[in-house]
């Protein structure tokens, strides 16, 4: 499956566009089927349109609905509830700006934007890590390359529950196997996901980690996306493999790096669930990794103050939507597309 | 950057497929079809260990009824709250429901419970305490299931081992901290007790043995901002600092309960619905023991707490659902709880089956603890502030606040929490 993906994100843009036009309706062939007199031929062409709208809606329809009813829907519903306050078995009552006000004052957003934007800048360390271990899966006459690239998939496939179940154990101070491992060769562990200065870098790493193999799949497809015969006409330049890599591997990969990059961004933007399953709610680390949706989840579920959470929700929207449009406005600078 | 949109694709028909699944299943839950005549009560509990018990009280109410069936609904305790709360807002909650102090007077305030004013209950038959817990403006919504109190265990091989005594029902707060202190040993890993961030099995308990309270009898009052709370409280934090205990990082990174299960704490204030995990658990057979609680300036007060069985007001059978929760408590309930080991019945005069079902522990000091216990500690909307005292406490015993300066913080924003809900 994998190799269907290489293949197809290895076609050139514009051959896809070319196969779009090769399958357009209503192409110069249509209108010269046999038997067709000149009056039907108007007809058709009448018909024509009002004919393709209603397929585009019938391959629209399915994505459109659930985006409508998932998606859009709970958007509207979310901005509502944030301008409310809503009792404790529900009922509300409009209220206003207050909580983004009361948002603005919270003592805990600061810290939680804070722990947020340092996860995510670790997060992004993940890019360049996957495209070395792609590049180096990309090597000609690598030997065993599926079993590498199933190896690193595996993590994707894995539950997050399970991901944070193992690394909580690996990271245990008294019994976790990182110590041991420390131990050996005599440096003192520590309790890694209780100690305030460690924790978020530990949960980042397993970030990283569960990502790497979707990251890696993404590059090798870009990889071999690369014509050849540029990789020769280096070579007869006199490039070397550093060389190469830089001034013409990194140049072509760059839609891919963009693509990845403003998808770890939004992913890590909205880390949660390795947060909630590898911390206790007592953790005495919890002021230096409460992120962003921590706080969501503690005003939402924990305190039942869904107006409340309903305002974060959207704050975290609103830098979203910034960070990714900056990101959208840079990518002219860095980005090649042949 | 044709992945784009490929992959949004992708992810919202997964998306959309998740959640009508997910709806799937929430309307199946919701509804069950009845025949005539037949009707469907659901009792929705928290503790794996009690489903046994309860599903032989559920038989029973069926025998009585031939027409009722009862379906228990497990939900660990962790979720449990946070999910009624939301089946309540969405109309969706259980007919009968387990019900705890904390949460009693959020739920009762709000009119979600029924009140239990049939002839099925009688308030003489419970503690008084209990009785109170669960009476919100003069009507009783919950009827008293069990209650717990809170004793201390320990390993008689670590005790051995050491040459330590066993505890004995005159051990002061001194003995418990010299007794830690020698059971303690940084060579094997083996620490005195587990100093754990509980309310309920230790720091709540250490408060009123000091002469303090969490908070006023009436709810309206913290009661962190005295010196007494502070003695409480340095109980526990002394202990870490003696090296008596595993410091709050280790037990957060390894569940204090299972240093002691797995021998590395020699003791541990655990409540009476223990008893049964560690009499089921091969790995203590025969080298752990119960005492009573150590006593402070003032005592050795034991918080006493309870379940109760109410009914949902909504309930489609608000009726038969209050039959049922009173059933729950009954005698004959109350007489299968005994009998299974799990919890002290609260109906009075059934104690004894519990304490007799396991008698390799010395049980009996979980009933006497009813003489001086001190209730649990809850306000009309209890949550409000324990989320702020389990926030600055994990501070105060990780060492980076001092307990003086914690609670003094504590009780400055849990005043503000308790203002907050007498508006």
């Amino acid at each position: 499956m994998t190799d269907l993906i290489a293949q197809r994100a290895a076609a050139p843009i514009s051959e896809l566009d070319r196969g779009r036009q090769d399958a357009a309706p209503g192409g110069p062939e249509g209108s010269a089927r046999p038997g067709g007199p000149s009056a039907r031929a108007g007809r058709t062409r009448r018909r024509g349109p009002s004919q393709s709208a209603w397929w585009a809606l019938v391959f629209i329809g399915p994505t459109a609905v659930g985006l409508l009813a998932f998606y859009i829907w709970p958007t509207i519903r979310t901005l509502i509830l944030s301008f409310t306050k809503s009792g404790p078995f529900g009922g509300s009552e409009f209220v206003g700006f207050d909580n983004y006000v009361r948002l603005m004052q919270d003592p805990e957003l600061l810290g939680a934007l804070r722990n947020t934007a340092v996860y995510t800048i670790i997060a992004l360390v993940g890019i360049p890590i996957a495209v070395a271990i792609a590049a180096l899966l990309n090597t000609a006459g690598l030997r065993g390359r599926s079993v590498y690239r199933t190896l690193y998939f595996i993590p994707v496939v894995t539950m997050p529950a399970a991901i944070a179940l193992v690394w909580r154990m690996i990271y245990n101070g008294d019994y976790g196997v990182l110590n041991e491992m420390l131990g050996a060769v005599g440096i003192d562990g520590r309790s890694w996901l209780t100690d305030p200065s460690t924790a978020l870098v530990a949960i980042a790493a397993v970030g990283i980690w569960a990502g790497l193999g979707t990251n890696i799949v993404i590059f090798l497809a870009g990889l071999q996306g690369i014509p050849d015969t540029i990789m020769e006409a280096a070579d007869l330049d006199g490039a070397g493999p550093v060389r190469k890599f830089f001034s013409i591997t990194i140049p072509l990969l760059s839609p891919s790096i963009f693509f990845v990059s403003v998808i770890s961004v939004i992913g890590a933007l909205q880390v949660f669930d390795l947060i909630y399953m590898m911390l206790g709610r007592s953790n005495p680390a919890m002021p230096n990794t409460r992120t962003i949706v921590y706080l969501f989840y503690e005003a939402g579920f924990l305190d039942n103050e869904r107006g409340y959470a309903a305002a974060i929700a959207f704050l975290l929207l609103l830098i979203i939507l910034v960070l990714t449009v900056v990101q959208f406005r840079l990518q002219k600078k860095w980005v090649h597309y042949e | 950057m044709r992945h784009v949109p490929k992959s949004r694709i992708t992810a919202s028909l997964a998306v959309s497929a998740a959640a009508a699944i997910a709806l799937a299943g929430c309307s199946g839950a919701a509804g069950g079809a009845e025949a005539d005549g037949d009707v469907t009560l659901t009792y929705a509990i928290w503790d794996q260990n009690q489903q046994p018990a309860m599903q032989q009280i559920a038989d029973a109410f069926t025998e009585e009824h031939p027409n009722v069936d009862v379906e228990i609904q497990l939900t660990p305790y962790k979720e449990y709250f946070t999910k009624l709360q939301t089946a309540v807002s969405g109309g969706a909650a259980a007919d009968v429901f387990w019900m705890n102090g904390p949460n009693f007077q959020l739920y009762a305030g709000n009119g979600v419970l029924a009140p239990l004013d049939g002839d099925g209950i009688d308030t003489a038959d419970y503690p008084a305490g209990l009785v109170d817990l669960y009476t919100y403006d003069g009507d009783l919504y919950g009827a008293p299931k069990d209650f717990d109190t809170v004793a201390l265990w320990y390993n008689t091989a670590l005790f051995d081992a050491a040459g330590v005594e066993y505890p004995s029902a005159d051990w002061t707060w001194d003995d418990l901290k010299a007794a830690a202190a020698k059971l303690s040993d940084p060579a094997t890993g083996v620490y005195g007790i587990a100093a754990s961030q509980y309310g309920q099995e230790n720091f709540y308990n250490s408060i009123a043995q000091a002469g303090g309270e969490v908070v006023s009898a009436d709810g309206t009052t913290t009661g962190y901002d005295s010196p007494e709370a502070l003695a409480g409280i340095e109980l526990w934090t002394d202990l870490i600092a003696d090296g008596s205990s595993p410091t709050a990082q280790q037990m957060t990174d390894t569940n204090p309960e299972d240093f002691f299960l797995s021998g590395k704490v020699a003791m541990f204030q655990n409540g009476s619905w223990a008893a049964i995990a560690y009499a089921d658990n091969p790995d203590l057979a025969g080298s752990v023991n119960v005492a009573p609680l150590p006593s402070g300036a003032e005592g050795n007060q034991s918080v006493i707490h309870g379940v109760a069985n109410v009914a949902n007001a909504k309930s489609a059978h608000v009726d038969l659902a209050k039959e049922f929760a009173e059933f729950a408590s009954s005698e004959q309930a109350a007489d299968i709880q005994a009998d299974s080991g799990t919890v002290i019945p609260a109906f009075n005069g059934t104690q004894q089956a519990w304490v007799d079902a396991l008698p390799q522990f010395d049980l009996q000091v979980y009933i006497d603890a009813l003489d001086d216990a001190v209730p649990y500690p809850v306000s009309k909307n209890t949550s409000a502030w324990t989320s702020i005292e389990s926030e600055v406490l994990s501070q105060v015993w990780a060492g980076t606040l001092t307990p003086k300066d914690g609670l003094a913080q504590l009780a400055e924003q849990m005043q503000a929490a308790l203002d907050a809900e007498a508006e």
